[in-house]
């Protein structure tokens, strides 16, 4: 952008420095920059951080029992006992949601770190050590790459059987192929950095290469990967268990919470149509938020 | 302070084309105020070449965006002076009115010729591009124009050429397809930014011999900015030395190689091979670098900017930023020992 | 050229053969199979009848000997018998073909016509009140599940049209086809709209850091002729990779969204096929999206070669 006409009256230097943030010293004063430049990251951060503490704290936080049913409360409606209605069976959905934070963020996090483990693994061997082994990485990452993600999820799914665990690798295993792939193309041009050749030429070996000098060099696309995933996991988490190949009971998980209820529920019970949505939508959210200022700051390629 | 801003060419003859005053152009970042242009005055005449020299940083580049008012905003801005084409003060004009001048009256050629074409459209087009604007041409008719611009510009087989994509050029043809491009329209000023940085030796010496001539055949004033003394040798007239923002020295560009007014200067010409070029106090045969780095712009000194890496600085240097005087008839400097070092005026 | 066709459609062979071991093998490390579910829940009990149906089915073989028989019938257009129905596999997936690609046809035009405007505003006006607005949409975008998204649509029209629509039925005229369509299509092409438009933006912004943007801008070119004729032509390619991925993925999304609006289409079909361990059904199923998938890519890698001259497939 250029100026379309020149105010020389605008030319407030104490202003226009504080607009970009000079002078800016200590930790709290560049948190204070990072909020005022990532206002949207910063609001992402604190829906997280407020999910985290729901799901640290889902004892203290949830008024009840998230598995106690009662069939007097049967599809209560929201009310200062039942702050958000209770489901079919009597249970408190406030108090679900609260437990169903634990789930989402565990397999959200679980999966992504899992994935993004394999990825690095695959990707840093693949880019690394080339030829023949590269060839075969490529393959089966076309392959697995043939499927979309959620029918890739579904399958994997459907054959490990339902259970927390195996919806987490389930996940995990449609991101491997990413991963692999963004950390193949960084470690390719990494190798040939002239900082790789000289740790060569003093005779380093080459697996103290690409672990101390290769993986630290592609650590900013793997935090900005890995927080770009964590909102896609999450939600294929809920699509899982919206179809039932997910997170089993006695769970309480997001997705479930709909299935159980969806279209019947949406003449008689709207509210458990709608707050399962919210919850999952806002960490989503949260979490994209989070990703894109996590992307704008550790980019070069996106600063503005 | 005697006559800080005032311009060594301004007292000179008329023809003037482009007369630039107190131009600031200042950038806002998160390091601080960045005075990347600062105070700087120049004019340039009709089928002049007027160079602008220093290091990377000096802000010679921010001078000529600024010229044509591209510079990036934010974090940059310009903050004061007035550039003055036939008249008009360009810093005054709307947008819209300054459309007009940009590629019209002033246009400019690049320093990547590899990444300032546009990659998916013709070379043909986007030198009809500027005809279509300014003059009114209809497509094809831009388009002939365009043939016979790549045929000025010496290009082999221009018909050929202008249904080219720039990938299919080679570095020195893609530099010519931008002159020929920059020419379209017949500007009166020619802004040249490092037009030859880029480009292998040999190639180099074509593109300035185009330039010159070029120069030679449509009058057109040119400002060559450049980091590089002996591109200046052999094309300018008169040369502007600037550092950190402000010019320390101008001259006719004879004059300031065979004999420099101000130390940068002298410590330019001693860090370039070009032994024909090095006389004065330096010893001949030896290349030399000038010690230390260009400042950091936001953390300028309060004396003269130069004063940390100049091996002559004493301790007025370091206190007070010496005045931009004129040290004899059309020899400026901006230093306080010029005239002990370099002899003094009429000497 | 000829020669680049030649290797991707051989690489494309090798994907889906190895597409066909990986699911064949997959479904069949699942423990139980259709006669164990059907004796689990349907209450049958007779072990020898159970037996028989294994046999049947030939579900006692060798997994390499069901391998090759699928594959071998593959081949001769045979695509075997779902357990479920007991019809052949090809009569139960073909005419759910028609009405998935509808909706995905549906979702991609949504998401490319309010994704790409949208995402080249939002780069022009970087930073303006605007580029936040619709980079928080887009966000939203991409957060809200789309069957959740659906489970609104419908309480709206329980809300607007007094009930639920029918997907069942033939719809009257096109119109009313079109007009049921969209429902779905919007969405779950929200999410499909709101990553074309990230791409876009991002793109686009890419492209206006470039030198010859800076180019066009000293010769004079207007804000509005650098944005189209140099922004977007250059911008626009990456952005069609994306679409035509998209159009591959939007099966994903449309495997939630047709259970929530109870559409008969294929992508909910495969669910079902999962539940009910319905073999000949789900890997024919996975065969034909990893085709439709593979196809796709070339397409698109294709448009992009006749759209970027700098891109030849020469070798």
């Amino acid at each position: 952008m250029t100026d379309s006409r020149i105010d020389f009256t605008a030319a407030d230097h104490a202003a226009e420095l504080a607009r970009a943030g000079a002078h800016v010293t200590g930790w709290r004063g560049a948190t204070l920059l990072l909020i005022r430049r990532y206002p949207l990251g910063a609001i992402g951060a604190v829906i997280f951080t407020l999910f985290v503490f729901a799901a640290v704290f889902a004892d203290v936080v949830a008024p009840m029992d998230p598995l106690s049913t009662n069939s007097r409360a049967s599809l209560a409606a929201p009310s200062a006992t039942y702050l958000l209605g209770a489901d079919f069976m009597g249970r408190d959905v406030f108090s679900r949601l609260v437990y169903g934070a634990r789930i989402s963020l565990a397999v959200g996090l679980g999966a992504t770190a899992l994935g993004c483990l394999f990825g690095i693994l695959v990707g840093l061997l693949s880019g690394y050590l080339g030829g023949w082994i590269d060839l075969v990485v490529q393959r089966v990452i076309d392959i697995m790459q043939s499927l979309p993600l959620l029918v890739m999820a579904l399958v994997m799914a459907a054959s490990l059987g339902p259970s927390l665990r195996n919806t987490i690798i389930a996940i995990a295993i449609p991101l491997v192929p990413n991963v692999a792939r963004v950390i193949r193309s960084n470690t390719l041009s990494l190798r040939e950095m002239p900082f790789v050749e000289a740790a060569r030429a003093v005779g380093m070996g080459e697996l103290r290469i690409a672990l101390r000098h290769v993986l630290p060099n592609t650590l900013a696309p793997i935090i900005v990967l890995a927080t770009a995933q964590l909102g896609s996991t999450i939600l294929t988490e809920a699509s899982l268990s919206f179809l039932g190949l997910g997170v089993p009971e006695p769970h309480p998980s997001w997705g479930r919470m709909l299935s159980e209820s969806a279209a019947e529920y949406v003449r008689t019970a709207p509210w458990l149509v709608i707050f399962p949505g919210v919850a999952i939508s806002l960490i989503v959210f949260g979490t994209n938020l989070l990703g894109d200022a996590v992307r704008d700051i550790l980019d070069p390629r996106q600063r503005s | 302070m005697v006559v800080q801003s005032a311009s060594a060419s301004a007292a000179l003859d008329d023809g003037v084309v482009l007369d630039v005053r107190g131009l600031k152009t200042y950038f806002y970042t998160r390091q601080g105020l960045l005075k990347a242009v600062d105070d700087v005055s120049f004019a340039v005449r009709k089928g002049e070449t007027l160079a602008i020299v220093g290091e990377s940083g000096c802000g010679k580049s921010i001078t000529a965006l600024s010229l044509i008012r591209l510079v990036p905003t934010p974090p940059g801005r310009i903050v004061g002076g007035a550039v003055s084409l036939a008249g008009t003060d360009l810093l005054r004009l709307d947008e819209k009115a300054m459309r007009g001048v940009r590629g019209n009256d002033i246009s400019m050629i690049f320093q990547e010729p590899m990444t300032s074409l546009n990659p998916v459209m013709t070379i043909g087009r986007q030198i009809g591009e500027a005809l279509i604007l300014h003059q009114g041409l209809t497509r094809a008719a831009a388009l002939a124009r365009a043939v016979e611009m790549l045929q000025l510009v010496r290009i082999p087989e221009p018909e050929q050429r202008a249904r080219d994509y720039p990938h299919q050029l080679s570095g020195g043809m893609r530099q010519r397809a931008m002159i020929a491009m920059a020419l379209a329209c017949n500007p009166k000023v020619l802004i040249a930014d490092e037009p030859t940085t880029a480009l292998d030796v040999t190639i180099q010496a074509q593109i300035l011999d185009l330039i010159v001539d070029l120069q030679r055949q449509l009058g057109t004033a040119v400002i060559l900015i450049t980091h590089d003394l002996g591109v200046v040798a052999e094309t300018a007239q008169r040369v502007i030395v600037m550092y950190a923002g402000r010019k320390v020295e101008e001259a006719p560009a004879s004059e300031l190689f065979a004999r420099p007014l101000h130390p940068y200067t002298s410590g330019l010409m001693a860090s370039i091979p070009r032994l024909d070029l090095i006389r004065g106090h330096v010893e001949a045969g030896r290349l030399q670098e000038i010690p230390g780095m260009v400042p950091a712009l936001t953390d300028l000194p309060t004396g003269c900017a130069f004063a940390p890496r100049c091996q002559f600085a004493v301790d007025r240097c370091h206190a007070d930023y010496p005045p931009y005087e004129e040290k004899r008839p059309g020899r400026w400097a901006a230093c306080w020992r010029s005239d002990e070092l370099y002899g003094a005026a009429h000497a | 050229m000829g020669a680049y066709l030649v290797r991707r459609l051989a690489l494309m062979v090798l994907t889906l053969f190895g597409m066909s071991v990986v699911i064949f093998v997959l479904l069949r490390i699942v423990p139980g199979n259709i006669a164990d579910i059907l004796f689990d829940s349907a209450g049958m009990v007779d072990p020898a009848e159970k037996a028989r149906i294994v046999a049947e089915l030939g579900l006692d073989q060798p997994i390499a000997a069901q391998y090759l028989k699928w594959i071998g019938g593959l081949f001769q257009g045979d695509l075997g018998y779902s357990y479920l129905s007991e019809k052949p596999t090809i009569e139960e997936i073909a005419p759910r073909i028609p009405i998935t690609a509808k909706l995905a046809l549906l979702a991609l035009i949504f998401s490319t016509v309010i994704g790409v405007p949208l995402g080249v505003i939002s780069a022009v006006r970087q930073n303006s009140g605007l580029d936040y607005v619709i980079r928080v949409l887009s966000l939203s975008g991409l957060s809200l599940p789309s069957f959740w998204l659906g489970l609104l649509i419908l309480m709206a029209a329980v809300r607007y049209f007094g009930d639920i629509p029918i997907y069942t039925r033939t719809p009257a005229s096109l119109w009313d086809e079109l007009l049921l369509y969209s429902l779905p299509a919007a969405a779950v092409g929200f999410r499909s709209s709101a990553l074309v438009m990230r791409l876009t933006r991002s793109s686009m912004l890419e492209v206006l850091r470039q030198d010859y943007i800076r180019t066009a801008r000293s010769k004079g070119a207007s804000a509005a002729a650098v944005n189209f004729n140099h922004g977007l032509r250059n911008a626009v390619l990456p952005v069609i990779t994306i679409i035509g991925i998209e159009a591959a993925f939007l099966l994903g999304g449309l495997i939630v969204t047709e259970t929530v609006f109870n559409i008969p289409g294929v992508a909910r079909f495969l669910v079902e096929a999962i539940r009910w361990r319905d073999y000949p059904i789900v890997q024919n199923l996975v065969m034909f999206i990893a085709l439709v998938v593979v196809v796709v890519n070339l397409i698109v890698d294709l448009l992009y070669s006749a759209l970027d001259p700098r891109i030849r497939y020469a070798d």
